[in-house]
């Protein structure tokens, strides 16, 4: 917890001349990072254990279990229910598993369609440019891949037509020039979709195919609290509706840190707490009664979707968030709520 | 049985929950439920039995006519034609279990809570029986339209450990009531068992799938029912002795006609033959 604390002193903002440091801290690759911590844990637990450890570094006993915090015993929640934290994984993974088919047809009744005005509220707010790189943690079905991609693709297809519409008349001269400008186009932009798990991954390829997207795009099985990338490959990362199913939200972020280039961004669109006390009230009353059922009619199952609306349950809601984000080390956190607080979109920038 | 004394305590909690704001009381009712796990009635994940999820009766409500729909748009969701069953049949259960219970037959099964899966069928011993035994045209009917008894969807919504065993043997003696009444699986077949069903359990699901069955026959199926197949199976369900209470386990041996005999029901005047075209 002291070195946290450490960190956090050295990531703040107004400090620019530590932007050096900050960019060592922030290249460790996070296996490393894990194994030194799980280190750390041992040495402390052993030292703590005294005489009775054996050599080396061994777990302490149960006895002294309020000193140790080796993982098997940690537990977490899952929904309103406390699991160990090396099941919860397990059991999220069933959850996304079973629903992956119908997880679509399931937002849209849900939120009666909402959910697809957050997911463009979440493009606008992020205005990517061409050329820009995408990463999407959980991002399964591919909802916010799809819009990035379509979102660039106007993008580029409005400069060009600017910069063909500002030359009216060109000359012969002119249109020359321009024919190594169009084979030289700026990079083209890419979206990478990492997800967990991979029934989401194949429904998210099905769709693409439907929808005739060839290029620009890929797909990646992957934790968010490990991500299978190198450090500095993305202009932005996000996270729509995921990370609330990770584990441990704090190494998610940590890893959203590494994988962003310096000037990157974070931008996370998560389900959050109400602050109007009726909408509250409604809202808890939808969520409870209603979608279970929607989840049982259409999906054919209750218990998942009762578990999807315990688990917003038990989201730290805005401003906590908030100081997650900045813990990690992200700059300029920010929020936005939609739908009276219902979801919330955290940003941030690495810097 | 030794969870009715803390039922009340569920009921109790499930009406708070709907006549206070719901979403905030079920909350804390779940809450109950998930903080007290010494409770002997919770203990299946806050269930009374495997399977068993609490629900509120607005849930309920709305499960009724969200799985009516489903059903009705496609007869091929069984899962959902189970959920409409349980969601709808509390009285007709009751009355079942009153039934079962007068009788002595009946009485033993509910205490001994027979299953009747793959697992605990006989198979060879079964395959080795006379032919015209019920055991034989049991396994006949198996093989013959492709069915297996493990396909029954578990029962989730009923709030009662008994009525919820009853539940389920009726999904389990579907089949043997096929058998039973020599009716094959295709629509004609299904829509005379249940209107045999609907006759002697009361169950407003099979009430339902009696009266929407017929609508997805085609002209000459459709005349054989109401002609002769229909009024058979009306007639028979009702004063046929009730089907649940027999200990079909036990009575393999037996042959169909005897039982037949015991239980009060008629040979079929016709059996549609084993196609499975819907005739829609």
């Amino acid at each position: 917890m002291t070195s946290r604390r450490q960190q956090r002193a050295f990531l703040t903002c107004s400090r620019s001349r530590k932007k050096s440091r900050v960019a060592q801290l922030g290249n460790m690759a996070a296996s490393v990072r894990l194994l030194v911590r799980g280190l750390a844990h041992r040495s402390v637990t052993s030292a703590a254990a005294g005489g009775s450890c054996r050599s080396g570094g061994c777990l302490a006993p149960s006895s002294s279990r309020c000193i140790s915090d080796a993982a098997e015993d940690r537990s977490t929640h899952f929904g309103f229910e406390t699991v160990p934290e090396a099941e919860k994984a397990k059991r999220v993974y069933k959850v996304f598993e079973n629903v992956a088919q119908k997880y679509d047809v399931m937002n849209d009744a849900m939120s009666l369609g909402v959910h697809r005005l957050w997911k463009d509220m979440l493009l606008h707010v992020m205005h990517p440019q061409p050329g820009a790189r995408l990463l999407d943690v959980a991002g399964g079905t591919g909802d916010i891949s799809f819009r990035f991609l379509n979102y660039v693709r106007y993008q580029q297809e409005r400069q060009t037509r600017r910069a063909a519409g500002s030359v009216q008349t060109p000359s012969w001269q002119d249109i020359s020039d321009k024919y190594p400008a169009e084979e030289d186009r700026p990079q083209e932009s890419r979206a990478v979709v990492c997800d967990i798990n991979k029934e989401m991954l194949k429904v998210g390829k099905q769709r693409a195919d439907a929808m005739g997207i060839t290029s620009g795009l890929s797909w990646v099985v992957g934790d968010a609290e490990e991500l299978p990338f190198d450090d500095d490959q993305f202009d932005i990362y996000t996270v729509a509706f995921g990370i609330r199913n990770v584990t441990h939200v704090d190494q998610a972020l940590q890893e959203a840190l590494r994988v962003l280039k310096p000037g990157g961004r974070f931008m996370c669109l998560e389900f959050s707490k109400v602050t109007n006390p009726i909408l509250a009230s409604l809202y808890d009353a939808y969520s409870f009664q209603v979608i279970p059922v929607l989840g049982e009619v259409i999906a054919g199952d209750w218990k998942s979707y009762q578990y999807l609306v315990e688990s917003i349950r038990k989201f730290p809601d805005q401003e906590e968030f908030k100081g997650m984000i900045e813990d990690a080390g992200f700059c300029c956190v920010q929020y936005f709520n939609f739908t009276g607080g219902v979801v919330a979109l955290h940003s941030g920038f690495k810097l | 049985m030794w969870h009715r004394l803390s039922n009340p305590f569920i009921w109790l909690n499930q009406r708070q929950s709907s006549l206070a704001s719901k979403g905030l009381k079920a909350l804390t009712s779940a809450h109950l439920l998930h903080a007290s796990g010494a409770e002997p009635s919770c203990s299946y994940d806050g269930g009374l039995y495997p399977g068993h999820i609490q629900t509120t009766p607005f849930q309920k409500a709305l499960l009724a006519v969200g799985s009516g729909v489903a059903a009705l748009q496609d007869p091929y969701r069984h899962d959902m034609v189970a959920v409409l069953g349980e969601t709808t049949g509390h009285l007709a259960l009751i009355n079942l279990r009153d039934r079962m219970q007068n009788d002595p037959e009946g009485y033993t099964i509910l205490t001994e809570r027979p299953r009747i899966r793959l697992s605990t069928l006989d198979l060879e011993k079964m395959a080795s029986l006379p032919d015209g035994s019920f055991g034989r045209e049991y396994l006949r009917f198996l093989e013959e339209n492709k069915v297996t008894p493990d396909s029954r969807a578990e029962v989730k919504f009923v709030d009662d450990e008994e009525l919820a065993y009853i539940m389920l043997r009726y999904r389990e003696v579907h089949d043997l009531l096929h058998t039973l009444l020599g009716m094959p699986t295709n629509m004609l077949g299904e829509v005379a068992v249940k209107w045999f069903e609907a006759a002697q359990t009361g169950l407003p699901m099979c009430a339902l799938g009696a009266v929407l069955g017929p609508l997805r026959l085609n002209a000459s199926r459709l005349q054989t029912l109401v002609t002769s197949l229909g009024p058979w199976a009306l007639q028979n369900g009702s004063r046929a002795r009730c089907v649940l209470s027999i200990f079909y386990e036990r009575r393999w041996e037996q042959s169909l006609e005897e039982l037949r005999r015991e239980l009060n029901i008629e040979p079929p005047p016709v059996i549609p033959s084993a196609s499975k075209k819907t005739g829609a």
